[in-house]
C-alpha cells in the first residue's frame, strides 16, 4: 500500500540546511497497522506529512497504492488526500464553529456530495463512534475522547485506504487513549491500513509492527503480536 | 460550487458571525463609502436640476442678436457707425437660411423707466412695451393664463391689441377682473387686451416678463414711428444644426447687407444660449466627475478596510484552512470561499448604504415638496437607476479585489504548518 525507497527530505531555514530524512526505505502492506516511534526531531512527523501528501520530498520514491506520488500540483494533492487518506491529529483539528455532523461531513463537501446525503453518511459514522446524541453539539462541548472519536469519524467518511494518525492519544488520559486505540483497531480489522505516530510504548504495542526512527533513519522495524485493546479493557 | 450553494452561504454567515463587532465595522466602511457616493450624486443632481431649471424655460438651440457700432472702417464708412436691422433683413434671413427654425424680430418701444406710459382710468404705471412676433412665444414660451398670445392676423392687420404680463394685470385691473377685452392706453394710444401671460422663469427674469406688454411688432413700428427698424432678433436653429453655426451664417449675411467689414466682430452683438448651456453642462460634467472620484476614493478606503480584515480573518483561520486542505479542499475551493466572503460583505454593506442613501434623498425631496421649500440651489435630488446599478457593480468588483490578496494568502498556507501540533 505504502512503498518508500531512499527517501530524503531537508528543510532550509535561512543559511541552515536541516537534513531530516536521510534515506528511508519502508514497505507497508494493505491492512497493516503500524506504529512509528522515535524521539522528537527523529523525523517521524515529517515522514507522516510526506506519506499524507501534505509535504513533498527531495529524493527517492514514494508510491501510494502503486502510484508514484511526485510533483503533484496542489489541486491534485488535494484530490489524492480526499480520496485516499484520512487524518487523525493529536489536537483533533476540528472546526470549532461547526457541529459534529458538519465536521464529519466536511471531506464529502469537497467531494461535491450533496448536503442531504452527506449528513446522512455523517450520522452513520457518528453512530458507529457512539456519538449520535452529540450530532448537534460543537466540539468545545465535548470531552477529549469524544473529540478524537469525532475526528476519526471524519477521517473515515470518505472511505480512505489509509489512515494516518499523528499522536492520536497524545492529548488524552490513558483510559481514553485505550478507548481510542480500540476504535482504531476495529477500523483496521476492516482492512484499512493504519499508520500511527506515537512516542508511547504501550500504544505502539497495540499495533502489528513498530518502526523506530532515529536521526532520520529507520533504526529497526519489528513485527510483533499486537495486544488486543478490547481484551485488555475487559480483563 | 454554484453561487446559490447553501453550504457556501452557511460558511459565509458562520465566518462573519464569528466576530460580529469586527464584521460590523468593516461593513460600515463600505456602507459609508457607498452612502456618501449616493448622497453626493443625489446632491449633485439636485444642484444640477435647480440650475438647469432656468434653462428649461429657454430654447437651448437659440441665440439673440442686436446691433452695436462698427469698429472697423469699411467701403468708405468710418468706424463707430451706428446702424439698424430692418424688415428687409428679416425677409432676407428667412429666404436665404433654411436652417432657421423660428425667427422672432423684436422691438422695445418703451422701457419701464420711461415714466408712466400706461394709463387705465385713474391708474397709471410704467411698463416695458415690446413689439413681438407670434414666433416669440415658441422660442421663449410664456404661460398664457387668459386669452391668447399675439397671432399672425394681428401682425398682418397691424391690430392694436396687447398681451399683458401678470403684474401688469394686477396693477391695472381689479382683483378677479378679467382683462381680456378691456382697453389700456399705451403712450396715448388705446390697445385692446387679448391675453395675459405669466412667466415660467424665476426671480428677476420672471419679473421682467411679468411687467411687459407685448403688442404686434408691425403695430409698434407703425404706431410709434419706428419705420422698418428691428431692435433685435431671437432665432432658433433647426434640429441637427448647432446654434453657434447658424449664428455665424446669420451674421455673415447681416454684415454683407449692412456693409460691415467681415472681420468686425463687435458690430453685431449676440448671446448664444447654446454656448452658455454647453459651458453649464460642462461645469456639471466636471462636478459629477469630481463626485465619482471622491466617492470611489471613499469606497476604496472601505475596500482596503475589508481587505485588511480579511487578511486578519485568514490569519486567524490558518488552522481551519489547514484542516480543510488536509481533508481535500483544493486551492480553488479556498480562494473562492475567501472571495465569496469578501464579496458578500461588501455587497451586503454597500446595498444598505445604497438603500439608506436613496432613502435619505427621497426624504429630503419629500420634505422639500411637503414644506414647499423653494430653493434656488436644490431641487429634486435623486440617484437614477443606472447610477445605482453601476454603484452596485462597483461594489461587487470591489469585493472581489478586496478578497484577492487575502485569498492568495490563504492559499499559501501550507497544511503542514497549519496543522502543526503542540499548539
Amino acid at each position: 500500500m505504502i512503498s518508500l525507497s531512499g527517501l530524503h527530505k531537508s528543510y532550509i531555514t535561512g543559511q541552515n540546511r536541516l537534513h531530516v530524512l536521510k534515506g528511508i526505505n519502508l514497505e507497508i502492506e494493505k491492512g497493516e497497522m503500524v506504529s512509528i516511534m522515535g524521539s522528537s526531531g527523529s523525523g517521524k512527523s515529517t515522514l507522516l506529512n510526506i506519506i499524507g501528501i501534505l509535504d513533498n520530498y527531495d529524493e527517492g520514491e514514494y508510491k501510494l497504492n502503486g502510484k508514484l506520488v511526485r510533483g503533484l500540483t496542489e489541486t491534485q494533492a488535494a484530490r489524492y488526500r480526499n480520496d485516499m487518506i484520512g487524518f487523525v491529529f493529536q489536537s483533533f483539528n476540528l472546526i470549532p464553529f461547526k457541529n459534529a455532523v458538519e465536521n464529519v461531513a466536511l471531506p464529502l463537501y469537497y467531494k461535491k456530495i450533496n448536503r442531504k446525503k452527506r449528513n446522512m453518511m455523517a450520522m452513520e459514522y457518528l453512530e458507529r463512534m457512539g456519538l449520535k446524541e452529540w450530532a448537534d453539539h460543537t466540539p468545545n462541548e465535548m470531552s477529549g475522547g469524544q473529540k478524537q472519536r469525532l475526528a476519526i469519524a471524519r477521517s473515515l467518511i470518505a472511505r480512505p485506504a489509509v489512515i494516518l494518525a499523528d499522536e492520536p492519544t497524545g492529548a488524552l488520559d490513558s483510559k481514553t487513549s485505550y478507548e481510542v486505540m480500540e476504535v482504531l483497531q476495529e477500523i483496521n480489522k476492516e482492512g484499512i491500513t493504519m499508520l500511527i505516530v506515537t512516542h508511547e510504548k504501550d500504544i505502539s504495542e497495540m499495533t502489528d509492527r513498530i518502526i523506530r526512527l532515529n536521526d532520520g533513519l529507520i533504526e529497526y522495524s519489528n513485527g510483533i503480536k499486537k495486544k488486543n485493546v478490547k481484551k485488555m479493557v475487559t480483563a | 460550487m454554484s453561487i446559490i450553494d447553501r453550504d457556501r452561504w452557511q460558511e459565509i454567515f458562520v465566518a462573519l458571525k464569528q466576530n460580529k463587532l469586527r464584521t460590523f465595522f468593516t461593513a460600515f466602511g463600505i456602507f459609508w463609502g457607498i452612502f456618501m457616493l449616493v448622497i453626493m450624486l443625489g446632491s449633485g443632481s439636485g444642484l444640477e436640476n435647480a440650475t438647469k431649471r432656468d434653462w428649461n424655460s429657454m430654447a437651448t438651440n437659440s441665440f439673440f442678436m442686436w446691433t452695436q457700432r462698427t469698429t472697423v472702417p469699411y467701403k468708405g464708412f468710418p468706424r463707430g457707425r451706428a446702424f439698424n436691422f430692418n424688415n428687409d433683413d428679416t425677409k432676407a434671413l428667412k429666404q436665404n437660411i433654411e436652417e432657421i427654425e423660428y425667427i422672432a424680430p423684436r422691438m422695445r418701444g418703451f422701457s419701464r423707466n420711461n415714466s408712466n406710459n400706461v394709463i387705465r382710468g385713474d391708474r397709471t404705471a410704467g411698463f416695458e412695451i415690446m413689439g413681438d412676433y407670434p414666433e416669440y412665444n415658441l422660442i421663449e414660451p410664456l404661460n398664457i393664463i387668459h386669452g391668447r398670445f399675439i397671432n399672425k392676423i394681428d401682425l398682418e392687420e397691424k391690430r392694436k391689441v396687447a398681451v399683458i404680463g401678470r403684474r401688469v394685470m394686477e396693477e391695472m385691473f381689479e382683483p378677479g377682473e378679467n382683462p381680456v377685452g378691456e382697453y389700456l392706453q399705451i403712450n396715448g394710444v388705446y390697445f385692446k387686451v387679448v391675453g395675459v401671460a405669466s412667466s415660467i422663469k424665476r426671480d428677476q427674469r420672471a419679473e421682467e416678463e411679468n411687467t411687459r406688454i407685448s403688442v404686434p411688432f408691425t403695430t409698434l413700428q407703425r404706431t410709434y414711428n419706428y419705420g422698418d427698424i428691428v431692435g433685435f432678433y431671437c432665432i432658433t436653429a433647426k434640429e441637427g444644426t448647432p446654434a453657434s453655426m447658424l449664428e455665424q451664417k446669420v451674421k455673415t449675411i447681416m454684415k454683407e447687407r449692412h456693409k460691415i467689414h467681415p472681420a468686425d466682430n463687435r458690430a453685431i452683438g449676440s448671446f448664444n444660449v447654446e454656448e452658455e448651456y454647453r459651458k453649464f453642462s460642462m461645469l456639471f460634467t466636471g462636478i459629477n466627475g469630481l463626485i465619482w472620484i471622491v466617492g470611489i476614493g471613499t469606497l476604496l478606503a472601505g475596500m482596503i478596510g475589508v481587505s485588511n480584515i480579511m487578511l486578519i480573518v485568514v490569519k486567524e483561520r490558518t488552522k481551519e484552512i489547514g484542516v480543510r486542505r488536509a481533508v481535500g479542499a483544493t486551492p480553488l475551493n479556498i480562494t473562492t470561499q475567501i472571495i465569496a466572503e469578501s464579496v458578500f460583505l461588501t455587497t451586503f454593506a454597500g446595498y444598505f448604504g445604497l438603500v439608506i442613501g436613496v432613502g435619505l434623498l427621497e426624504l429630503v425631496n419629500y420634505a422639500l415638496i411637503t414644506f414647499k421649500v423653494e430653493s434656488d440651489m436644490f431641487i429634486n435630488p435623486g440617484v437614477d437607476f443606472n447610477k445605482a446599478v453601476s454603484a452596485l457593480a462597483i461594489l461587487v468588483v470591489a469585493g472581489i479585489v478586496a478578497g484577492l490578496m487575502p485569498a492568495r494568502r490563504a492559499v499559501r498556507i501550507k497544511p503542514v504548518e497549519a496543522l502543526h501540533d503542540g499548539n
